[in-house]
């Protein structure tokens, strides 16, 4: 059972109701779990104050979706304003939201109970859409919404043994390829029982993944594991970086995921390649920091690739990527590097000694010039020096940019010098780094991990045989992720389930050992 | 719960009596025979309600750069350096230095350990374990039902996660972060003005009460069909609903009358512009002062009987306009100025932000309540994560409380704690809010020992 995250609650109000239905408010925060903060999403609850939110967000999305505007959109009512309870109208109304919001239609008893909460309001308020409004509240705090549960059944070809629900599987594929509730469709697959067949699963599969919505999905994974949330929580100085402002914050990580989703879904290319390519997307005000003329009018993106000889190279050598690991008014290879170790290569960098004294490192009367002068105090110092040998090489390859991402050739008028080094492999370039990490075998069993954390709420322990077989399927699919995630949702393993009678706490490792990895 | 004797024990009678006079208090809730007759107002003529708050922020202090040391606990403090400020509102202040947290072998996860730990009474095990209730939300179980807020969680950072009130480490409030929104939601259509003489129920807060209790019993059967994990999740969930039922509940019913209350304006625009900016000192600060005058309206206006405010967070990323760092990388990266003795940018970001606690105490004592002033009324424990950011260290944190708390606490000491848990300042700050609790924290962080020379 997970909490919907933030992002999944909006595009759900999205796809039932429409994108002019705002969701203004603020959601319990999750905890980054195993690098994701959807992981965490399994574990977490509501607080008091975050379910007074979500009735106050239910209110407001009520209000909006049976306004005398937007009515006649949703509903199939008399638009007018009537006191009298309609009936007929309510249960269809409700009938229709509550399967989208509930991922399954409503038993007799749930509409029931759903239409008298409207007619009761209906008589206490005098008017038929305020009183309607509330059935609909009664769908938005109702915890088989807010929460994504694995409801089981018999598995007619397993005795003594459980399945999920056709329901419950199809929410669980939509949320993983499309990160919403699952449409019209999937739901008419899993009332017909297709979804529980071999060529209904793979037929929906399909569906799901050729569909472009495919890349809201991708979107969601990537955020979160490139850590985008932060960007609520960026910020640069406007002295140092004046040409750092909104806009361009915003753009940058749209720039990020624009080249993600090209690459992996529309050109079905190599994941590691996203570490090497040139091509991206450009908009005006991302023009201004990379320092190139944007001929597309406002608001709108043009296809873009950086020349031959510059430096900038891959998703890591893009604004998204270098502001946010900086600090506000300077780069910081340390960050930069430390985050490549995270959360591309999945590797565990130790936090820094409690006491540790860095102020040699902002020494004033320091004749360092450069980020790399100063962190030669790190080299000498041995309480820094076994991790920082780990990632400052990695991060000094992008001393180039500087904190807001822009290009350099110096820093305090001294030449940058942007060699490092990563698991033994020597560059002299931010260039070289991302062939490194093309190259880097971490690079791909990381997303392998990260990926099914996402998709199963927990990580894979070491060794494990199911890793090493999806690792060996996308070596073999040329490491493309779509191909990936279809092995992954139309696995066996995907589905299966712990239940209170079987008790087990680790299902999806247990299940390998019974079943085939199809 | 009363005496059985004819006349009316004080609080502190019940507390020294049962530890035979020793310095020993042990936990009780306030006896109904401590009101007086009408019930609204302690035997000592002290309004109620008393509310409670916390008020945080990053970084601690230099030491012995913002208060002179005291060899033995007594009344008198002496504020200077980065807590200069303090010292116009020391007579309502406690300070609580020389307190440590003990963590058994454990680490300390920097800018984690001290928060966690003196909050919940647990050092955690990760660095974001929460494996107890953070103590806000004990004191609002026990004072917090009979107001429209069960709690009020507001960070000046923009950052709504930057709260430190959760009653686990998977169940955390966000915090406010707008005060054009705080300002709406409070003070919006929903707002019953406590002062007005008619009092009409809103018949759509008896809809929004009923159609929550319908889903509570309606979807109580899924409990049976869950795994324990997901059971406990619900579990919380139902919780959470069964407490909002309550608090609005409360909205059906007349509110008490308090002259304190009074219409405030809106504020014209949020300090806090949003991401270009960051957290740039002065917004913050502008920020602050701007929740600051809206919170103290709404405690008048029993809007909410606990609070939490965020100054900055625990990794304060405060910073100037023009400047390249943050005040936590300062302290860890700016040399101490061998003549002052002090990191002289970072002490300048502890001293901004004591100044911004005296604003705020500034604030709740400029609204009249009763005799005195909102402050009288209310218990603000203000504190940090670290006491020396630069080795992050966990021992003699920086922990004060302010307002007097009805009359329950006496203030202007100084004690020090030579060494003892921190945990005992949580465990005093919840006993005299009531909470029924007569031991808190775990391990060596577990104490019974209230702090009695500042009870009354």
């Amino acid at each position: 059972m997970r909490r919907l995250t933030e992002e999944q609650y909006r595009n759900i109000v999205a796809d039932v109701f429409g994108k002019q239905i705002t969701v203004s408010g603020r959601f319990d925060p999750l905890v980054r779990t195993e690098g994701l903060l959807a992981v965490s999403a399994w574990s977490t609850s509501v607080s008091t104050a975050g379910i007074m939110q979500y009735e106050e967000i239910a209110q407001s999305i009520a209000a909006q979706v049976l306004s005398k505007e937007n009515r006649e959109i949703y509903t199939s009512c008399n638009g007018g304003i009537y006191t009298e309870f309609d009936e007929p109208c309510a249960r269809k109304f409700l009938a229709k939201v509550g399967r989208l919001l509930l991922r399954r239609p409503l038993t007799d008893n749930e509409l029931s109970g759903k239409t008298a909460i409207a007619r009761e309001a209906t008589a206490k308020l005098g008017k038929f859409y305020d009183g309607l409004s509330f059935g609909l509240i009664s769908l938005l705090v109702d915890p088989e919404f807010l929460f994504i549960t694995d409801f089981t059944e018999s598995d007619p070809e397993r005795p003594n043994s459980v399945r999920l629900t056709a329901f419950s599987k199809a929410a669980r594929l939509s949320f993983l390829l499309w990160n919403t509730t699952p449409d019209d469709k999937l739901l008419r697959a899993a009332e017909s029982g297709d979804l529980h067949t071999r060529d209904g699963l793979n037929r929906e599969v399909n569906r799901l993944i050729v569909s472009v919505r495919l890349k809201t999905g991708i979107r969601a994974f990537f955020s979160d594991m490139l850590g985008f949330r932060e960007f609520d929580n960026l910020g640069k100085d406007s002295l140092i970086y004046p040409t750092f402002g909104t806009a361009v914050m915003r753009d940058a990580k749209e720039q990020t995921l624009r080249t993600i989703t090209d690459h992996l879904v529309t050109r079905s290319g190599d994941y590691r390649d996203l570490f090497t390519t040139k091509r991206t997307f450009m908009s005006r005000p991302l023009g201004i920091v990379y320092r190139t003329r944007v001929k597309a009018p406002e608001n709108v993106w043009e296809p873009y690739e950086f020349a031959p000889d510059d430096r900038r190279v891959g998703i890591q050598g893009q604004l998204a990527f270098l502001a946010l690991n900086s600090h506000p008014g300077r780069s910081s290879p340390t960050l930069r590097g430390k985050a490549i170790r995270s959360m591309l290569l999945c590797q565990k960098v130790p936090d820094p000694p409690v006491d540790v004294d860095f102020s040699g490192f902002n020494n004033p009367n320091s004749p360092a010039r450069t980020a790399r002068e100063r962190l030669l105090v790190h080299a000498t110092n041995p309480s820094c020096v076994s991790c920082h040998r780990i990632i400052d090489p990695i991060g000094l390859a992008l001393e180039n940019f500087d904190g807001a991402g822009q290009f350099r050739n110096t820093e305090n008028d001294a030449v940058i010098v942007s060699s490092g080094e990563l698991d033994g492999i020597e560059f002299s370039n931010g260039t070289g780094l991302g062939q490194a990490l093309h190259d880097n075998p971490a690079i791909t069993t990381c997303l392998v991990n990260r990926l099914y954390a996402y998709a199963s709420g927990r990580a894979f322990p070491a060794n494990n045989a199911w890793l090493a077989y999806l690792n060996k399927r996308f070596t073999a699919s040329n490491y493309r992720v779509t191909d990936l995630l279809k092995h992954i949702a139309t696995s066996r393993i995907f589905y299966a389930v712990s239940t209170p009678e079987n008790n087990l706490q680790q299902p999806f490792e247990s299940a390998q050992n019974t079943v085939t990895f199809d | 719960m009363s005496n059985t004797g004819s006349r009316p024990l004080g609080r502190r009678t019940v507390l020294r009596g049962v530890m035979a006079g020793g310095a020993i208090c042990v936990g009780l809730p306030f006896l109904d025979s401590m009101l007086n007759n009408s019930g609204t107002a302690l035997a000592a003529g002290a309004p109620l309600p008393v509310r409670f708050g916390t008020w945080f922020w990053g970084l601690g202090h230099t030491p012995a750069h913002a208060i002179e040391d005291k060899a033995t606990s007594g009344y008198g403090i002496s504020f200077k350096g980065e807590c200069h400020a303090l010292s116009a509102h020391k007579e309502i202040i406690n300070y609580f230095g020389k307190f440590n947290t003990p963590l058994d072998g454990r680490s300390n996860f920097p800018h984690y350990t001290g928060w966690i730990a003196s909050r919940t009474g647990t050092a955690p095990d990760w660095q974001e374990e929460i494996a107890n209730p953070t103590y806000d939300l004990l004191v609002a179980d026990r004072i917090g039902t009979q107001s429209r807020f069960k709690t009020i969680d507001i960070a000046c950072t923009g950052n709504s996660g930057h709260s430190y009130s959760a009653r686990s480490t998977y169940n955390r409030s966000a915090a406010e972060i707008s005060p054009h929104e705080f300002y709406s939601r409070l003070f919006g259509p929903e707002f019953i003005d406590p002062n007005k003489a008619e009092f009409m129920p809103d018949p759509r807060t008896m809809v929004r009460h009923s159609v929550l209790s319908a889903v509570t019993e309606e979807r109580r059967q899924l409990m049976r069909q869950l795994g324990a994990s997901d059971r406990a999740q619900l579990d919380e969930y139902f919780t959470s609903l069964r407490e909002l039922e309550i608090q609005l509940q409360v909205q059906l019913q007349k509110p008490a009358p308090n002259e304190a209350c009074s219409a405030i304006a809106a504020p014209k625009d949020d300090a806090f512009l949003g991401n270009r900016t960051g957290v740039e000192i002065g917004k913050v600060e502008a920020t602050h002062k701007s929740f600051a005058r809206i919170l103290a309206m709404a405690i008048a206006c029993n809007q909410t009987s606990v609070f939490n405010v965020v100054f900055s967070e625990n990794l304060s990323s405060l910073r100037k306009i023009g400047e390249s760092v943050t005040h936590h990388s300062l302290s860890h990266e700016e040399p101490t100025d061998p003549e002052l003795g002090v990191q002289q940018q970072t002490s300048w970001f502890n001293t901004r932000s004591m100044a911004a606690l005296a604003s705020f105490i500034k604030t709740l004592s400029s609204i009249r309540e009763g005799d005195g002033t909102l402050l009288d009324n209310v218990l603000m424990v203000a504190g940090s994560e670290t006491s020396f950011a630069r080795n992050h260290s966990v021992d003699d944190i920086p922990f004060m409380t302010v307002g007097k708390a009805g009359g329950r606490i006496k203030t202007g000491f100084h004690i020090n704690g030579n060494g003892d848990p921190i945990t005992r300042v949580g465990l005093t700050a919840m006993q005299v809010m009531g909470v029924p609790i007569d031991s808190w924290g775990s391990r060596s962080l577990l104490t019974s020992k209230t702090i009695s020379e500042i009870l009354t």
